[in-house]
């Protein structure tokens, strides 16, 4: 008796451990074949074309997404001019100043705005910015990546500043220098490289960003030579290919997306390598 | 006397002043960088009401309860997308719940240091993939797979179901529920995973000690304690589930009606927007997918405060613990 509920416990056991184990494979097999799927159907339309030329009119052959390669640069540097000061300043203030009950209060709206679907953003931006101008813009584009850069910079902003011991601060104050110096030069700097870490997963997080784009970067098949004109995306330029009918725009797709995949991947566990290196010389 | 101290007073005052009002400066400046969060939420709210002025006069309570959708007759409703969203993201959850749930797990719990960190980056870069590349791979992938496989066996085996009968086209709402799934997966987990590891190991030594089995001590002491934290996790993914747009666009099929089979295609508020916002030829269209818009704004906004509430609320708990 006391034998046999002894074994169900530990088959019971037994089953549960292997349960989790398959689960989380599981979780991470839709993450293997994504990767393997985009390389093996993008990897063979990647050419030196793919980089330096223009889209081709339907139906010629050939072509790129040089376009679409530079305005994602181009919207991630007006993001970045927007999102990079707004959320690291507020982060400041949520770690440095305030009181408990207006921080939790901006951090918990800050929490909220991080689960605003982007594609309300976009609407958002279509009618302060493409409304007034009348046209779909590059400008409306990073200012709407921008926005969703600001709350993510914020949170990480707060959290890698609080990581700086107290008395780094008050070693600061003792000698007498003010507390926006002691701030920006002692606690912000001792807490930079994780900063830069939240500002470049805020910049691959939104690099892929495609529903908020669609009305106000809008995409172009030509450079974009103003800020006022639409400019092309990566990801929006893999969404239209890949919804097109047209089997050479779906190649070109894959080829986006393996692009775009490789950028996000890197910037992620290049990061990750980063603070590894920190954490290892620390300990 | 004075012509002695006077010239003094500046030069050591001064710098003291001078140090206070750049204090003061900087700090205002910062706080305001943080208060534009507030000034976010309120101008999001206002500028999406403010737009559907004329969909919310027009169409009023009626907006949520209509399954009409004909922009020609200017006939708008909201109610297929609003089912389309709900059952997408009812399938997505029902699939990832229980999985990242159990991953988390197994990455706190079960499984060797080694494998927890691989699988901890493993997971990070899922949730980095961005929504359009799972949306191409559903698309080319995915779809093909489940129209031929997946989607034939579940009618064979539970067809005696109404959610899995009728035509097979590949694009349907269990599709656009499974890419969801796919995208909430490493959210859900990665939250739950946080939420475990911080339950303090007091619990566990406690029902080691009474003799209880891994299994026995994740169930009593670990799940048990983490219950609400774990909640608020899923209730995190659901808030994400139910604003995701362009991978669900291109794989739900796009067709707004309300039907019992989850192999017909369906429609979500986030893809009637995508689809339909550049093309919205009168103002009441447009106007009407506004209030799309802040339906969809008004149903984030409350689970996420409700995920992020639950989520605060458990952090207090297990510090306070701790303590």
């Amino acid at each position: 008796m006391e034998q046999t509920h002894h074994r169900r416990r530990k088959a019971l056991n037994a089953c549960m451990q292997g349960f989790t184990c398959l689960c989380a494979f599981l979780v991470v097999a839709p993450l293997c074949l994504v990767f393997y799927h985009v390389l093996k159907s993008g990897i063979g339309s990647l050419n030196w074309a793919f980089f330096t030329q223009l889209p081709k009119p339907v139906g010629e052959m050939g072509g790129g997404m040089a376009n679409a390669i530079v305005g994602t640069f181009e919207l991630l540097g007006l993001a970045a001019l927007l999102g990079v000061p707004v959320g690291v300043l507020g982060g400041i203030f949520l770690s440095e100043y305030g009181s408990v009950r207006l921080n939790w209060a901006i951090r918990l709206g800050a929490d909220v705005l991080n689960g605003v679907p982007s594609i309300i953003w976009g609407m958002v931006v279509y009618a302060l910015v493409v409304v007034p101008l009348k046209r779909f813009s590059a400008l409306a584009g990073g200012i709407v990546l921008g926005t969703i850069m600001i709350p993510l910079i914020m949170r990480t902003t707060e959290e890698v500043l609080r990581l700086v011991p107290n008395g780094y601060r008050e070693a600061a104050l003792a000698l007498g220098i003010p507390q926006w110096r002691t701030v920006l030069q002692i606690v912000v700097r001792t807490a930079l490289k994780g900063i830069v870490t939240g500002v470049l997963l805020a910049l691959a997080r939104v690099a892929g960003e495609t529903a908020p784009l669609l009305f106000t970067a809008f995409g172009n098949r030509y450079w974009n030579h103003h800020l006022s004109d639409p400019i092309a995306a990566l990801p929006l330029q893999i969404f239209n290919y890949a919804i097109s009918p047209y089997e050479d725009w779906h190649r070109q797709a894959w080829a986006g997306a393996l692009v775009l995949l490789f950028f996000v991947a890197a910037v992620n566990v290049g990061v990750r390598v980063l603070t590894r290196d920190k954490f290892a010389q620390s300990r | 006397m004075n012509a002695v101290t006077e010239p003094l007073r500046p030069a050591t005052a001064s710098p003291v002043a001078a140090g206070a009002v750049a204090d003061r400066l900087f700090k205002g400046v910062t706080l305001l960088m943080a208060l534009s969060v507030f000034v976010l939420i309120v101008l999001i709210g206002y500028e999406l009401a403010h737009q559907s002025t004329l969909a919310l006069r027009k169409f009023g309570w009626h907006f949520l309860t209509s399954s009409d959708w004909d922009p020609v007759s200017e006939q708008f409703g909201a109610l297929p997308f609003i089912f389309g969203t709900l059952v997408s993201s009812g399938i997505a959850l029902c699939i990832a719940v229980p999985l990242s749930i159990a991953t988390a797990v197994f990455l706190t719990e079960i499984a060797p240091y080694w494998l927890r960190q691989i699988l901890t980056i493993f997971i990070e870069l899922l949730a980095a993939v961005p929504s359009v590349i799972l949306g191409l791979w559903g698309v080319f992938v995915m779809v093909p797979w489940l129209r031929e496989h997946l989607f034939p066996w579940l009618r064979g085996t539970l067809g005696f179901l109404p959610l899995f009968t009728g035509p097979i086209y590949g694009v349907s709402m269990l599709a656009g529920g499974i890419i969801i799934a796919i995208m909430v997966l490493p959210i859900i987990t990665s939250v739950s995973r946080e939420i475990l590891r911080s339950v303090p190991n007091l619990q566990r030594e406690a029902a080691y000690a009474l003799g209880a089995t891994k299994w026995e001590v994740t169930r009593i002491a670990v799940l048990s304690y983490a219950k609400r934290g774990l909640f608020g996790a899923i209730i995190l993914g659901l808030g994400r589930a139910l604003g995701e747009t362009m991978a669900v666009t291109m794989v739900i099929g796009n067709r707004p009606q309300i039907v019992a089979s989850l192999f017909a295609p369906g429609y979500t508020l986030a893809s009637v927007i995508a689809n339909e916002f550049t093309e919205a030829t009168s103002d009441v269209y447009l106007n009407s997918l506004f209030e799309i818009g802040l339906v969809l704004l008004g149903v984030t906004v409350l689970v996420n405060a409700l995920a992020q509430l639950l989520l605060k609320a458990f952090a207090g708990l297990s510090n306070q613990t701790q303590r």
